[in-house]
């Protein structure tokens, strides 16, 4: 599923709502966690996952092609965990 | 790093914020986005929202564990898990706003 499909499926569902407000409430969805994360702070949507900023540590690394050792910076990535409710229902699925 | 937990409520608040639907109406419609996205993955299909990022399911082959505590061999069986990778324009913009000069 894309994107654009699941904008469509809005559409279908909510015939009083134009196309442009269904991509609309998308987008506000996946900004509304973006910006949480780039705040520093988490997201938690229940029944489905957080979302939390997290450090990586600055390591060194070396270049494989030249083997000069270099040091890669602290950086910080989005993170996702899944809720226990969803990956129960995700792993029985192939179990049945 | 901020204590404060973004909820559905925040997201809904957004929505009947910026696109002016009732409450009622903003709430259902963030619920329905969930709902689609947890019943496509639990299909095993992914789902690529472009911009945000990529869920999709792995299947993982059983493995012996260990308990920590006790130190006892215990087998993993074989299973299926979630997979989220963000995109570039995600990671990029976490890591630009985070990263201190």
């Amino acid at each position: 599923m894309l994107k654009s499909d699941l904008i469509e499926k809005l559409e279908l569902e909510n015939p009083h709502l134009s196309p442009a407000e269904c991509e609309r409430v998308v987008a506000i969805f996946f900004e509304s966690i973006t910006q949480t994360l780039e705040a520093g702070a988490r997201v938690e949507l229940r029944g489905f996952g957080s979302f939390t900023p997290r450090r990586r540590k600055a390591r060194a690394a070396r270049n494989p092609k030249t083997g000069e050792s270099i040091t890669i910076p602290e950086k910080f990535v989005p993170f996702f965990r899944t809720a226990k409710a969803l990956a129960k229902k995700i792993d029985n699925f192939s179990k049945t | 790093m901020s204590e404060y937990t973004v909820t559905r409520a925040d997201i809904i608040d957004a929505v009947y914020k910026e696109i002016g639907l009732s409450r009622t109406e903003s709430a259902l419609i963030v619920e329905t986005i969930l709902t689609h996205i947890t019943t496509t993955l639990i299909k095993g299909e992914e789902v690529k929202l472009s911009g945000f990022g990529v869920f999709d399911i792995r299947v993982k082959q059983p493995r012996m564990g260990r308990n920590p505590k006790t130190g006892r061999d215990v087998p993993i069986s074989a299973r299926r898990v979630l997979r989220f990778r963000a995109s570039n324009i995600l990671k990029n913009r976490v890591n630009g706003a985070l990263t201190k000069e």
